[in-house]
């Protein structure tokens, strides 16, 4: 009788004994994995201005952000409707154009292909939009995925216009 | 030959072994018992061990003159293979010994499908291997990635979005791997102290997939068991050793054929170019060992899916003593697997053919017929063969093949008479 006791005495003492050390020892690795996280110098470059005054319509620049390329684009009449009247029935990420650019003319996106990470080129694919080379895939002139392995449409960073002409991206 | 018992000659070798018993160690190192049957394609684990020490050594001093920042990484190679004495040559046989060691590795590979050397009891064997290939090929990666060209950083930045296909948790993870949100100075940093370090894992893991080789000892040939106590095996050292050493030599003239003639063969001009975060290359290649895997990845219409499939591609491997449950082990005794074996190989190599092209029109339609094919070669051909091949009859000792041949005997006889010399009394 008493060994029983003693032997479910002792068996919770290790169990408690391995949670407790579980326990500190999970403690003691995060910090080993958390250092691999972005860290507070690379957080710090998180917002970038860039002044569009001198982007003709039509034209597109390329700005550095968080070591990650961002399209600029003044986008044509043409471009706008072309973007604006799909059906979204036709996309794979459905997304009106309207919600993708707050200002119809401005198009600014993340220049980083969805699928595997390249750079897609501008002005080229079967949709007049980007294609991105490494992997074949086609985005429209809203930037969105219509053809390709790409899962998702081209990102919209976080923008707002501080000024007429100077966008504050982040 | 069997393994005899270490026994010390003297009191101090006794002293030592008794305490630390590394002499008995190297006296089983010399005296293991190998069959006598093995073929040339069994040198070949020498020869990797030769190559994972060459890129220790290599890569070791190449480190003394690497610098691994973002500004002055592209810079430092130029210099290493400018300036640093006999620095072109350690990068050479560095980057070179990379594709001589993956090579190898793939016949070595080949090999042990061929013969069955994956099968009971050398399943762990098998497993420690694939586990040593998986390193390499992180290994090769990250290393690709320390000269910062144009190749390293969008074939980094191409393989670590590979992650950011997992539902949920994937872009968390490739900013943890980034240490930022694209490849950048922190991802640098990083690849090049695990690339220092996963080599000595490499090593570690190498010392137990050959511990669990002398286990069971080597598969042979013709697959059967040999008999250990028996003179159907020979000692490792000299017997193999001489024989490893001369496969080495003619290795060796391959790989300085490359160092010396076609260095930058194997690589991609574009990594000539310093890495541009805003441009990427018109055609993002791996290295040319990694290319039936980007060829598979690249098959599926789905990002999850290619990645799946292309994991699933080498993990299929790990189940493969059981898919193939066909008792015997050599390829020479299975009429109908050893041809599947040769569509295999047909296959994996197309396929490696397909990763260097682009993704459209017939090389598409082929790579997915080729990525079917290679997971039906191991989820349904091998066990569907284990349960239905008819197998050719086993001869009962390695030797039978040799021997078992009419007028074999006579005419070894007669060679014999002709020999004046010890030990030939017992022939005649």
């Amino acid at each position: 009788m008493t060994n029983k006791v003693e032997q479910k005495r002792r068996n919770f003492l290790f169990t408690a004994t391995y949670t407790i050390g579980a326990v500190g020892l999970g403690a003691a690795v995060w910090p080993l994995v958390d250092q691999m996280n972005p860290d507070a110098s690379v957080k710090a470059l998180s917002t970038t201005e860039v002044d569009v005054s001198s982007i003709e319509p039509g034209k597109e620049i390329t700005v550095l952000w968080r070591g990650k390329p961002i399209f600029i684009k003044r986008r044509t009449e043409k471009e706008i409707s072309e973007a604006a009247k799909v059906d979204l029935k036709d996309l794979k990420d459905p997304e009106k154009d309207s919600d993708r650019a707050k200002n119809p003319e401005w198009l600014v996106m993340i220049g980083v292909c969805t699928h595997l990470g390249c750079v897609p080129l501008k002005n080229k694919g079967e949709y007049k939009g980007w294609f991105c080379p490494c992997h074949g895939s086609h985005y429209d002139t809203s930037g969105r995925i219509r053809k390709g392995p790409a899962p998702t449409n081209l990102e919209i960073p976080k923008y707002e216009f501080v000024e007429n002409n100077i966008i504050k991206i982040g | 030959m069997s393994e005899e018992k270490y026994v010390p000659k003297t009191k101090l070798a006794e002293w030592f072994d008794s305490r630390l018993p590394l002499l008995s160690l190297s006296h089983h190192l010399k005296s293991y018992p190998t069959p006598k049957n093995l073929n040339y394609w069994w040198t070949f684990g020498g020869i990797l061990t030769f190559c994972l020490i060459t890129q220790i050594v290599t890569g070791i001093i190449l480190a003394m003159h690497y610098v691994a920042h973002t500004e002055h990484a592209f810079a430092s190679i130029e210099h290493i293979m400018r300036d640093v004495n006999y620095g072109w040559l350690m990068r050479y046989v560095h980057s070179n010994g990379a594709s001589m060691f993956f090579l190898a590795v793939y016949i070595h590979i080949f090999r042990g499908l061929y013969f069955g050397s994956y099968k009971a009891p050398r399943e762990m064997i098998w497993i420690i291997g694939l586990a040593i290939y998986l390193l390499m090929m992180a290994t090769a990666f990250m290393g690709y990635v320390l000269p910062w060209g144009q190749m390293s950083f969008w074939g980094a930045t191409v393989i670590t979005n590979l992650f950011s296909a997992i539902p949920l948790i994937g872009e968390s993870v490739t900013n943890w791997l980034w240490g930022g949100f694209s490849v950048d100075n922190p991802t640098l940093n990083r690849f090049y102290s695990l690339h220092y370090l996963l080599p000595f894992l490499i090593f570690g893991l190498v010392i137990l997939h050959i511990w669990s080789l002398h286990v069971p000892g080597n598969n042979n040939p013709i697959g059967i068991d040999v008999k250990k106590g028996s003179n159907e095996t020979m000692p490792f050292h000299p017997y193999m050793v001489m024989k490893d050493l001369l496969a080495l030599l003619a290795f060796l003239l391959l790989f300085f054929a490359f160092v010396f003639f076609l260095p930058d063969f194997l690589g991609h001009p574009d990594n000539y170019i310093p890495a541009d975060p805003l441009i990427t290359p018109a055609h993002i290649v791996p290295e040319w060992y990694l290319l039936p895997f980007y060829a598979i990845l690249r098959a599926i219409p789905s990002k999850l899916g290619g990645v799946i499939f292309m994991f699933a591609s080498i993990f299929v491997l790990v189940g493969l003593p059981w898919l193939d449950s066909s008792k015997v082990r050599s390829a020479t005794f299975r009429p109908i697997y050893r041809k599947f074996f040769w569509v295999l190989v047909v296959t994996v190599i197309l396929l490696g053919y397909l990763g260097a092209k682009p993704p459209e029109g017939i090389y598409l339609i082929l790579a997915r017929i080729a990525t079917a094919y290679y997971f039906i070669h191991f989820l349904i051909l091998l066990p569907l063969l284990g349960r239905y091949e008819k197998t050719d009859p086993l001869p009962m000792s390695i030797s039978d093949p040799v021997l078992d041949k009419p007028g074999v005997l006579d005419k070894f006889k007669e060679m014999a008479g002709k020999y004046e010399g010890e030990n030939v009394g017992s022939f005649k």
